[in-house]
């Protein structure tokens, strides 16, 4: 295995090139990941957003962090969907047959899920500025923001990476993507959760996309984070350490 | 006589239950063609995963090249290279990039000139800058082989490599085959098709029921069964009519 380790990088950077390429040739792709939540920001802002309640002065500054966790979400769809296409074609087969560095196989993809969600993320955020997002935080806490939602992004990553490999048709590969996009919906995304029901505010309070966004939401507004960046934390890291280990063990069986 | 490059004994494999391995041994001299063939569900796929590193036999040795599976799967795969049932190419990329691809993982020095004389070889310099999603099957098959002879691996693997492609297709798939051969590469193919294997290899072994019930060259297998009796018929043959003949002279047990 010797000779295999020292060119990981190099075989990384291959198979982290060729997924980029599949990303950056779907149309599809970009509108889901792109341009639906550009369209969602901008429905909610001069739609609905003029008789939304929030507290804020400013709706794009609340609505942004549930919008790029939405972004996310269904970009991983596409990251389950890819590797099931790979495992189904004989792709994976090939690979390992292959003298490289067995892990980047996986690993290529789950690079790909980090940068392209993040180029998602930085457009979306370029957009926002355009309609009027700002935001008084400094280095550090963009450096969390960025933190929270790389680390949000690797959980998720890896329940696709479950979904891709575990599943037996490609739409089967992506159907775990829809609860999780619908998830910001009942949280404190679009608007604040004491409005809500009792029954539901309790879910939206405890679920952990409320602690994602609202720790996202005063990092951007230079303000005290509080528990929240705790508790988003622990979610995010729990679920990425689970997922992990469970991926692992569907990645030996193919 | 001619150095045996694959060794196989004793491969059993069982999946839960049911045991489609039973104890498989054969021996591949080095330079030559040799097809395994079986019936569909004999375990023809399940012989070459375990030899191309990708599945664990349960019991038995196999030598490759001189290494042990078990103790040195990282060697094996640098000497073989692996075609599977179904073409293993990335329909998102061109052929070319498919190719490329290929080259820089397996850490040559030129991997777009290697991409190139590969695409003249193969007479795909036509459709090397589409996408291989676009190619017909035959195509795509060409792509794939040529996939695996980047690196020169001094044994390949294909499992059925012509199953599903057209007779025109099968032609060129077995003149690619022979062309390997003659350069002094190792051909393992499986295959169902009587003919590919008539027309292709130096020895033939039989998968039957879990374990390898013949291995000769053709002229040997011929001689187990009975000389083939001429009959005079009127009429001519239907394609009915020829398709069973030929199985019940060459198909028999």
């Amino acid at each position: 295995m010797e000779s295999t380790s020292k060119n990981f990088f190099k075989d990384l950077s291959v198979m982290f090139g060729r997924s980029m390429r599949h990303i950056f040739r779907s149309m599809d792709t970009i509108n889901t990941v792109c341009i639906t939540p550009i369209a969602m920001m901008l429905l909610f802002v001069y739609v609905f957003g003029g008789a939304i309640e929030t507290g804020t002065e400013n709706y794009v500054n609340y609505l942004l962090p549930g919008i790029l966790l939405m972004a996310i979400g269904s970009g991983i769809a596409y990251v389950a969907y890819r590797l099931f296409t790979d495992k189904q074609r004989g792709i994976f087969e090939r690979f390992h047959s292959m003298p490289i560095a067995r892990s980047t196989v996986l690993w290529g993809h789950v690079l790909t899920s980090l940068i392209s969600n993040g180029i998602s993320v930085v457009v979306i955020i370029l957009v926002a500025l355009l309609m009027g997002f700002r935001s008084s935080a400094g280095i550090l806490e963009w450096l969390g923001v960025f933190g929270i939602l790389g680390i949000f992004t690797l959980a998720l990553t890896w329940i696709a990476v479950i979904a891709g490999l575990a599943a037996n048709t490609p739409d089967g590969a992506g159907a775990f993507a829809y609860p999780i996009v619908f998830l910001p919906f009942i949280s404190s995304a679009f608007v604040p959760t004491d409005t809500m029901p009792k029954v539901v505010r309790a879910f939206a309070e405890n679920q952990p996309v409320t602690p994602i966004i609202e720790a996202i939401r005063n990092l951007l507004a230079n303000q005290p984070v509080g528990n929240d960046i705790w508790v988003a934390l622990a979610w995010c890291l729990t679920i990425t350490v689970v997922a992990y280990l469970f991926a692992m063990r569907v990645y030996k069986k193919i | 006589m001619k150095k045996n490059i694959i060794q196989v004994k004793g491969v059993k494999k069982a999946y839960k239950d049911v045991e489609v391995l039973k104890g498989v041994d054969f021996e591949v001299e080095e330079g030559g063609i040799f097809a395994l063939l079986g019936s569909n569900g004999a375990g023809k796929t399940t012989m070459i995963r375990i030899m191309a590193t990708l599945l664990k036999a349960d019991a038995g040795s196999v030598v490759i090249n001189g290494f042990d599976i078990e103790k040195n799967p990282a060697e094996i795969r640098t000497s073989i290279s692996l075609t599977g049932q179904f073409a293993a190419i990335d329909e998102v990329l061109t052929g070319r990039e498919n190719l490329q691809m290929i080259a820089k993982l397996r850490h040559l020095k030129n991997p777009s000139q290697v991409a190139d004389e590969l695409i003249n070889r193969f007479g795909l310099s036509e459709a090397a800058d589409r996408r291989a999603g676009t190619y017909s099957g035959g195509m795509k098959r060409r792509i794939d082989i040529a996939m695996s002879l980047i690196g020169n691996p001094k044994i390949i693997f294909l499992d059925e490599p012509t199953t599903g492609l057209d007779p025109e297709g099968r032609l060129e798939v077995w003149k690619i085959v022979k062309g390997l051969s003659a350069a002094g590469t190792t051909v393992f193919l499986t295959t169902q098709y009587l003919e590919e294997a008539e027309q292709l290899a130096d020895k033939i072994a039989i998968l039957h029921g879990g374990k390898i019930i013949a291995l000769d060259t053709l002229e040997g297998l011929k001689k187990l069964f009975p000389p083939a009796k001429i009959e005079y018929v009127e009429k001519q043959p239907t394609l009915e009519e020829i398709f069973l003949t030929i199985i019940g002279k060459k198909g028999e047990k």
